[in-house]
């Protein structure tokens, strides 16, 4: 059976941001189709389809909207995480850019089916474009009467969503971070328990989804929790904490192929596959070194590892971190990983927020070692010390509030264990070559 | 009845009792290192410093371990809740953080002031590494003297447990200090000419876990192993703060606040910590002095006992003992008052006593300050600074009343002087911010006797008869009872210089009592006496002393 895009099936229709041509299109039947059923209904239907939360972690949503208190008087919020700023992804922008109506849809039904009365889109500040597409999309549905009081005629269903642009940090985009800087805080992201469905935004109860979850539901919505598991794999049997991986993912491909961009695919298609079918295969002709699946802090896939499904489950038995948000960023074989590491690092100690001391001290410490090593000072046993600080600020559960430091210790952990031979051999000749002679003294 | 195992042992907590892990294995008599928590200030579990592993007692007894570790000060102590400090896993997870710590430490604990009681230190001695595995330079960041009047900032020994944003924002509610910049380079600062000088800035110093936060006014002054620390009583405002005094070589060198959940909390204003100047300073009087016709003449303190009893001998031979008047200080222990109006009701039975000028402030300042500096509801109160600027008024109050018959105030007494109904005075000031003004000055000039117990010698100078040293707080060994009616006993900090007698002592020997002065003996005999102040009567109020009744 030919895969039917749904997300990405409009984009490039003519007009489409525009609520019109966007209802001609057969938008909005989603919503309609959600106000003829109770908030619970639709929340059975998400809990049914198997959708995992699109933006990383891979929560089941309706799993999540559950876990709001029963009969609360309220205020309940909805946050819409668009703070995409995982390295190598932009399907969020895309999926905005392109279809806003879209996305707009889905957080109206959200919003219908957890009780919210208020929605939040947090926009990642570089995303101007999307911004002004979302604000005339949000201000056409107020017109029209899909926002505000008594939507759609439904008596009691009133929703505003505010549109808030956040100031350019990676930090924003975990969910409590989100929270604290909508509040006006630095985003230092918050301890759990409480959980943001029980106390989240000023106090009150909060779910934060991903842009491209909230899209999903609406399709889920539309099609029927059904068509939905029709697509992507099913849970393996022989683990019975997996949840499965349903429905169409949006695979971010970039890197060094020759068509990069975002693809529209069911949920488990392999890392070859969508480099060499849709991607293109490796530009000026090279193979594959090393890809990244889903997103920096997710780690590395080497060459034989290509055939690894991209599914929820794929890059954890192949040794990476997860999913995370499927954008898979390609290095051929003229690439130096101790670059690609360095950068990471590099990217990862910016971004910590400095609250916990294993991650603020860990992430710059391991930046420190690779640009050294990189500059040709490195030691052997630095490897080791990268492979401890990554065990100890991320790998081990528990050591950080958030998961920000096992963003930055996979990377490093996933490149010195598949690549180390590349380190070693660079540290021996470049110390080869800095001190012909001494051997290497000891700064302690 | 909750019951937790930590490393192995059982303890019990009520059903009551809300406490996370880190209180809990103190009961047990286990230490789980923390920086980041305190008990007066939010959870944010940010240091790491405190991870443990943790598991579950099931009721058939097996226990299932949590894979992960977790921070002990987020984590409530719960009904089977099994607590391990000393795996290999919890263990490593402490170094590991205590090497992050360290790792852009200057480790310059040689001049920090902070070394010896710094937590730093002692976790790294306890549970860390002996070397750094750095190789790269260390981060430099410039200190910051601008942080407050009386506090500076040692930027790179920081360890960012945030302690001090938060207590300006949940105790005193100023909101100074902030972070800035993210990551590794993450540092305390202050908004832009906005000074963290908030009355309860000095905490911050205390509540600084290491070497980062320090008080100008003890900066480069002692070594703190070379200081003993005394329990006693904070007398600038009727709040009436726990405190340690240190000191050495019988120099005080600071105050810091003590734990006291009656009085004060964990906290202590910045008008009591550095209120402590005039305790060493060079200005005291250190003699007792007469007036003669060709001048002052310093006495030996039994010739001055010599002299008060001549002196008022006389007055009661002449008919004038109605004339006289003893002027108690709110500053005086509750011993101090007792001896010397027992002292004074025996010699002139008609003597009459009042109370001295107790200084006001105005209102009670009541902290946290909202956003624009309001005070909280006095319910929502976490600390309060007294407007009456002393310590002892209502301990003073309930002996006058029992010596009475009537007492006076200042003001009345004044009153009685220009009316030439008071013509002796005896003044007995030990509030050593405290001075006459001059049209008070004026009236007291008309008066034929006026001896005056006095810190400094101030402007009695050209006026008193006799000028006799007194002693201060941290010099006397008495009991105090604030505004909430809690009785606090203390002892001398420091022995007061030259031979200066403690007013105790004094009128002890002027009532001609056998032997020295004993506060404790003293006590039980005012608690005899006076039925409200009978939960006196014991050696020692306690560490948190005793409410002898609530506040009116």
């Amino acid at each position: 059976m030919e895969f039917e895009p749904v997300l990405l099936r409009h984009l490039g229709v003519p007009g489409i941001q525009h609520l019109e041509t966007y209802q001609a299109q057969g938008g909005y039947q989603g919503l309609r189709r959600a106000l003829e059923l109770t908030p619970e209904q639709v929340v059975q239907l998400v809990k049914d389809s198997g959708l995992r939360g699109r933006g990383g972690a891979g929560f089941p949503t309706g799993v999540k909207w559950g876990f709001i208190p029963k009969n609360h008087p309220g205020p309940i919020y909805l946050c819409v995480n668009a703070d995409e700023s995982e390295p190598g992804t932009f399907n969020n922008r895309i999926l905005m850019e392109g279809d806003p109506h879209q996305v707009l849809e889905g957080t109206i039904i959200s919003a219908y089916a957890i009780r919210a009365s208020v929605a939040y889109i947090y926009l990642r500040y570089e995303y101007g474009r999307a911004y002004r597409i979302l604000q005339r999309a949000i201000q056409e549905l107020y017109d029209h009467g899909f926002l505000g009081r008594n939507i759609l005629g439904k008596a009691g269903f009133n929703l505003d969503i505010y549109l808030h642009r956040g100031a350019g940090a990676y930090i924003c985009g975990e969910e409590t971070g989100l929270i604290e800087s909508l509040e006006g805080k630095r985003a230092w992201p918050r301890i759990k328990p409480p959980f943001p469905a029980v106390q989240g935004l000023f106090h009150k109860p909060t779910i934060v989804n991903n842009v491209e979850t909230l899209a999903c539901v609406k399709h889920i919505i539309e099609r029927g929790p059904d068509w939905f598991r029709s697509i992507g794999i099913p849970p393996d049997p022989n683990n019975p904490r997996d949840m499965g991986s349903f429905g169409p993912k949006l695979y971010c491909l970039s890197g060094h192929v020759n068509r990069p961009g975002c693809f529209e695919l069911p949920l488990g298609i392999t890392a070859r596959e969508l480099i060499e079918k849709y991607g293109g295969g490796v530009w000026k002709g090279r193979q594959v070194k090393a890809i990244i699946p889903g997103g920096l802090s997710m780690g590395f896939l080497t060459a034989q590892e290509l055939d690894t499904p991209l599914d929820f489950n794929g890059p954890i038995k192949a040794g990476c971190l997860g999913l995370g948000t499927a954008a898979v960023i390609v290095l051929d074989d003229q690439t130096s990983m101790i670059d690609v590491l360095y950068n990471s690092c590099r990217f990862f100690a910016h971004e910590s927020c400095g609250q916990c001391t294993p991650c603020r001290e860990g992430t710059a410490w391991m930046a420190k070692i690779l640009a050294r090593i990189r500059r040709g000072e490195g030691y052997l046993d630095d490897l080791d010390i990268l492979l401890e600080i990554a065990n100890g600020i991320g790998i081990m559960p528990g050591t950080t509030i958030c998961g920000l430091a096992d963003g930055a210790a996979w990377p490093v952990k996933t490149a010195i264990t598949k690549f180390r031979a590349e380190f070693e051999d660079y540290i021996r000749n470049s110390r080869a070559r800095l001190h012909p002679v001494r051997e290497p003294i000891r700064s302690h | 009845m909750a019951i937790l195992t930590i490393n192995g042992r059982d303890i019990e907590i009520s059903d009551h009792e809300v406490l996370n892990l880190i209180q809990a294995a103190q009961r047990a008599g286990v230490e789980i290192p923390h920086y980041c928590w305190h008990p007066a200030l939010s959870v944010v579990a940010s240091c790491r410093m405190c991870l443990v592993e943790v598991g579950e007692k099931k009721p058939d007894g097996s226990v299932v371990m949590q894979p992960r570790v977790v921070p002990a000060c987020q984590t409530p102590a719960k009904h089977g809740t099994v607590v391990v400090t000393n795996s290999p896993k919890a263990r490593a997870a402490q170094a590991a953080t205590l090497e992050y710590l360290l790792l852009n430490h200057p480790l310059d604990c040689p001049v920090c002031d902070q070394a010896g009681e710094c937590l730093l230190q002692d976790f790294s001695y306890k549970y860390g590494h002996a070397r750094s595995r750095l190789r790269d330079e260390k981060l430099i960041r410039p200190d910051k003297y601008h942080i407050g009047e009386q506090i500076v900032l040692f930027t790179d020994r920081c360890i960012m447990c945030t302690r001090c944003v938060r207590f300006t924002r949940e105790i005193s509610g100023t909101a100074e200090l902030q972070v800035i910049h993210r990551g590794d380079h993450a540092e305390i600062d202050i908004f832009p000419g906005k000074p963290c000088n908030n009355k309860l800035a000095g905490n911050v110093v205390d509540i600084c876990p290491v070497g980062a936060l320090c008080s100008k006014d003890f900066l480069y002054r002692q070594r703190v192993w070379f200081l003993k620390s005394h329990k006693s009583v904070c007398p600038h405002c009727a709040t009436g703060c726990s405190i340690w005094i240190d000191q050495n070589k019988n120099i005080v060198y600071r105050l810091r606040p003590r734990y006291n959940p009656q009085a004060n909390g964990h906290f202590m204003c910045d008008e009591g910590r550095f209120g402590y100047h005039h305790v060493n300073s060079k200005e005291r009087l250190l003699q007792p002095l007469a007036r003669r016709p060709e001048g002052w003449m310093s006495l030996a303190w039994s010739e001055l006992i010599q002299d008060i009893r001549d002196q008022l001998q006389k007055i009661t031979q002449a008919q004038e003992d109605h004339r006289v008047a003893l002027v108690l200080s709110p500053w005086l222990t509750l011993e101090e008052v007792w001896l010397a109006c027992r002292f004074v009701r025996q010699v002139c039975p008609r003597a009459k006593l009042v109370r001295g000028p107790v200084r006001d402030a105005g209102n009670d300042d009541l902290y946290p300050k909202g956003p624009h500096g309001e005070p909280p509801p006095p319910d929502k109160a976490k600390f309060i600074i007294r407007g009456e600027k002393a310590p002892n008024r209502r301990g003073l109050d309930i002996l006058l009343v029992y010596f009475g018959p009537s007492i006076f105030s200042w003001a009345q007494l004044l009153e009685l002087i220009s009316q030439h109904a008071v013509g002796h005075l005896y003044c007995l000031n030990a509030d050593p911010l405290w001075e006459p003004s001059p049209s008070e000055l004026e009236l007291l000039r008309s008066l034929k006797t006026l001896v005056v117990w006095d810190v400094f010698p101030r402007n009695w100078q050209d006026l008193a008869h006799w000028l006799i040293p007194a002693t201060t707080f941290a010099e006397k060994n008495g009991t105090y009872i604030n505004a909430n009616g809690l009785a606090q006993n203390f002892r001398p900090a420091v022995i007061p210089p030259e031979g200066i007698w403690p007013e105790t002592r004094l009128f002890w020997e002027l009532l001609g009592q056998p032997g020295l002065y004993h506060a404790p003996t003293v006590r039980r005999e005012i608690a005899a006496s006076v039925s409200a102040l009978r939960p006196l009567d014991t050696d020692d109020l306690g560490e948190y002393g005793t409410i002898i009744q609530p506040a009116a």
